[in-house]
């Protein structure tokens, strides 16, 4: 194995990191609309991820910053090239995160109110874009011998990429709320997990038909063994759901996103944005890389500092461990809020 | 032609306006988290109250600027691949490296650590909890070296070669990129500037809540104020400390930048010819078509002695530096010469706020100074306003000692404004140059990136930012002004990391919640 090829798998662990623990939060704030009830909900659903968003997200910034290090020209023609779908990503990112941090700072309730329909679209959107961005990543797209993508905004929305956008967008939601029933005590806990199967189902069903496609199309032995494993951890945590064992529903709806994740990086390997107008033209681990020497001195960060963000990311889970209900919000009424109910 | 010119300008006006927003909250957040954890620790250490309602107060005011600081942020890891992809294919090979560095390291550490702290309250150890603070200052240190040595890289590329196959910048030395005598002043200044900005924040917001238990006695509350008092001096010592390590600091960068970017110098000093010695400029406006200036005003010698410690050293002039850049990589000399105006009057703004506001902490320093230097007539307790004092016995009048408070509330902007004319000065001094010497900022932008997506792209940030900054400011009004929440009391025992001891715990509200 070469140092790009570990590249590779370094990025794709990144990714996959980054849609395993920022997907749970994006689904979050998704259910923040049709699971909780009242405000007191909506604020229990939102501090279940409260001490945690920030941390996951970061873990995007670092897939972008290993990938400008790593590979200069998969981050130029990938981030020149899906400019506007990145462009509301950013946006909903910048607004998502003010949200979250002031929304509790005003009491009025049109203030809150605005916020909180923020913190719904603006997980929506990423959560769905995501999908169509990585959708296009394997499918390939019209890029020139300069490496730079030609095609227009609309080109990055066809079926393929569009199905890939509602399989994460559902699957992210059921993962949120697998974390939801994991999370919370009280009548939000017993919703989400009656929401988890109804989205679960729904997310089974297109990630079935996407990963397959996916298969069809760029497929060899080794994606279809994580095809498999997706959909086998999807209906153990459909199980675990139903079973009321929230923390494996967890866990599987978690390893769903990894092996799905996964999958897509292994059908793309070892192109990382392949060309529809020439094969030649491809950006491939090789020729998209940087130099041995900066490959190898990152290779040592990594090896270093990864374990160690894993190590304290995990204690902030454990400290943060206990569920939340409604009793837990501050200056909670809870009389008000069955009247607002 | 004219369309490529019209990208150009876009992108970078876009880069612009988004960095030096972003660079609105970067200092305070790097200042504020270690003063915040100081006076957290003072808290943990003395169990005074006063620290603990200090603690808070500045934390949340902390927390309203680093959640802008954060989501900025990620707009400045984008960016250089969406509207700069020639560039990020050149350089990726070093300047991706600290950058990557950055988010593993520092932002890692930011992020995680300031979620524990911020819902910690009741579930961490004092000390722990403490620490976590510490941890986040930390992060934002290193954040700000490693971006910064990418951001020297730029400004003097070293420890690197050109690939010959490729035509690309290929990291060679990675030391020498973080460590390069560039970076190093860079971030002694800009940490500096970081903690003057922070300081003079403090005071500013002190100055309010003092100048008004002045005015209003019967309505103030000594709790409040002894917050109050002690935040005051706490900034007015930081911000004289950091001032001079600021001009100091300041000083060592210029002299790097005089070797470095001799054109840079010389256009921050309007100096058209070369001179030996050379004077210092204290107001000029320059006519670049003519290659001289039209009026000026100057000290001599001056210039000499901050370019080499030597009032007779000769300094080189724009046109000179501007035919041998030409002499070099071709072209013609004017196609050299960055925005005279700009850099000049950047420049002069970045020094000119910086040390008022550093001389604002000096005279306050010494009007509010320790009782044991007063008379005992003059003499102030913990919890009341101070007296401002010229003289052990002589205190100053009304006007002055309004005009004094009112000069402490509006500090608080000063370092602001000299830190987005810092950046704007160096970044813009550096032009045409993207790479100084390797790469123009002409050849560094998306070629694939149509004009109006740009434009779209730049409307839509600045709209976002601006309304964001609406909210921003109103809420960090609100909090400032509302002061220290002086009924708050810390945790009565000791949170214990095993979680609530008895069952009545269990059901207690969060002690922070969103």
């Amino acid at each position: 194995m070469q140092l790009h090829d570990v590249w590779f798998v370094l990025i794709a662990v990144l990714w996959i990191g980054y849609f395993f623990l920022e997907g749970f939060d994006f689904g979050i704030g998704i259910l923040t609309k049709p699971l909780a009830r009242n405000t007191a909900e909506r604020r229990v659903l939102i501090n279940t991820i409260g001490p945690v968003w920030d941390g996951n997200e970061v873990w995007l910034l670092t897939a972008g910053g290993a990938t400008f290090a790593a590979f200069p020209d998969w981050y130029a023609t990938l981030f020149s090239g899906f400019y506007i779908p990145l462009l509301i990503i950013l946006v909903c990112l910048i607004v998502r995160g003010v949200a979250f941090e002031y929304r509790a700072k005003r009491d009025g309730a049109r203030w809150q109110r605005n916020w909180e329909e923020a913190i719904f679209w603006t997980s929506l959107l990423p959560a769905f874009l995501w999908g169509v961005a990585f959708a296009n990543i394997v499918r390939g797209v019209d890029i020139d011998a300069q490496k730079n993508y030609v095609g227009t905004f609309w080109d990055l929305l066809n079926p393929y990429a569009l199905l890939g956008g509602l399989v994460t967008l559902s699957l992210f939601t059921f993962h949120g709320a697998v974390f939801a029933a994991l999370k919370t005590v009280g009548g939000i806990r017993d919703r989400a997990r009656a929401t988890a199967l109804r989205v679960g189902v729904v997310s089974a069903v297109l990630a079935l038909a996407f990963l397959c496609w996916t298969q069809a199309d760029n497929g060899n032995g080794r994606s279809l063994a994580a095809l498999v494993i997706a959909v086998l951890a999807l209906v153990g945590a459909l199980a675990a759901n139903q079973l009321g064992r929230e923390g494996w529903a967890f866990i599987l709806s978690g390893a769903t996103i990894v092996a799905a994740v996964a999958m897509l990086f292994l059908a793309l390997f070892p192109n990382v944005m392949p060309s529809t107008l020439n094969e030649g033209w491809s950006l491939t681990v090789s020729n998209a890389a940087s130099s041995p020497y900066t490959l190898k001195l990152m290779t040592i960060v990594a090896a270093v500092f990864t374990p160690l963000v894993l190590l304290y990311q995990g204690w902030t889970y454990w400290v943060f461990r206990k569920r939340i209900g409604v009793q837990h919000i501050p200056g909670h009424d809870p009389a008000a809020a069955l009247d607002q109910a | 032609m004219e369309l490529a010119i019209a990208h150009e300008t876009i992108a970078r006006w876009q880069f612009g306006i988004t960095t030096v927003y972003h660079f609105l909250f970067v200092p305070l957040t790097i200042s504020l988290a270690a003063i915040v954890a100081g006076l957290e620790t003072a808290w943990v250490r003395t169990n005074k109250e006063k620290y603990f309602h200090a603690t808070k107060f500045w934390g949340k005011l902390f927390l309203i600027n680093i959640a802008m600081g954060v989501v900025t942020g990620i707009v400045q890891e984008f960016q250089f691949g969406m509207n700069w992809s020639d560039y990020s294919r050149f350089v990726g090979d070093v300047f991706g490296a600290p950058l990557a560095m950055e988010a593993l390291i520092a932002f890692f550490f930011e992020s995680t650590f300031i979620g524990l702290w911020i819902f910690g309250w009741d579930k961490l150890p004092k000390k722990l909890h403490c620490a976590c603070m510490w941890m986040v200052a930390l992060g934002t240190v290193l954040s700000a070296y490693f971006i910064l040595a990418a951001n020297s890289w730029m400004q003097h590329p070293v420890g690197y070669s050109i690939d010959p196959a490729t035509g690309k910048a290929q990291l060679t030395d990675i030391a020498k990129v973080l460590f390069q005598n560039t970076t190093l002043t860079v971030v002694a200044h800009t940490l500096t500037a970081a903690f003057l900005t922070g300081a003079a924040f403090m005071v500013g917001i002190a100055s309010f809540h003092l100048w008004k238990a002045k005015r209003r006695p019967e309505s103030a509350d000594p709790k409040k104020t002894a917050v109050m008092r002690t935040s005051l001096r706490l900034g007015l010592v930081l911000a004289v400390v950091f001032g001079a390590g600021t001009a100091l600091s300041g000083d060592s960068l210029a002299k790097v930048m005089f070797e470095q970017q001799p054109m840079k110098m010389a256009a921050a000093e309007a100096l058209w010819d070369t001179q030996s010695p050379a004077p210092f400029s204290i107001f000029a406006v320059g006519d670049v078509s003519k290659g001289h200036n039209s009026v000026e005003l100057e000290i001599p010698g001056i210039l000499s002695f901050l370019a080499h410690s030597d009032f007779n050293s000769s300094v080189p002039g724009i046109n000179d530096t501007a035919a041998a850049e030409a002499a070099k990589f071709g072209g013609d000399p004017k196609d050299y010469i960055p925005s005279i105006f700009v850099t000049y009057w950047g420049f002069r703004l970045m020094i000119g706020f910086g040390m008022t506001s550093f001389v604002a902490g000096l005279i306050g320093l010494w009007t509010t100074r320790r009782k044991k230097f007063l008379h005992p007539e003059f003499r102030t307790g913990e919890t009341e306003v101070p007296r401002l004092m010229l003289t052990p016995r002589r205190e100053l009048g009304p006007f002055l000692t309004k005009w004094s408070w009112r000069i402490g509330i509006l500090t608080m902007g000063f370092p602001l404004i000299a830190n987005s004319f810092g950046w704007i000065f160096t970044e813009m001094g550096r032009q045409p140059w993207a790479v100084f010497g390797l790469m123009t900022t002409a050849s560094a932008v998306s070629p694939n990136v149509g004009v109006g997506t740009q434009i779209g792209a730049l409307t839509t940030f600045t709209l976002l930012y601006a309304i964001l900054a609406v909210v921003e400011v109103r809420l960090l009004v609100k909090y400032a002004k509302a002061g220290p929440v002086v009924t708050e009391q810390p945790p009565a025992k000791d949170p214990s990391l095993r979680g609530p001891s008895s069952d009545d715990d269990a059901d207690k509200p969060l002690a922070f919640a969103y």
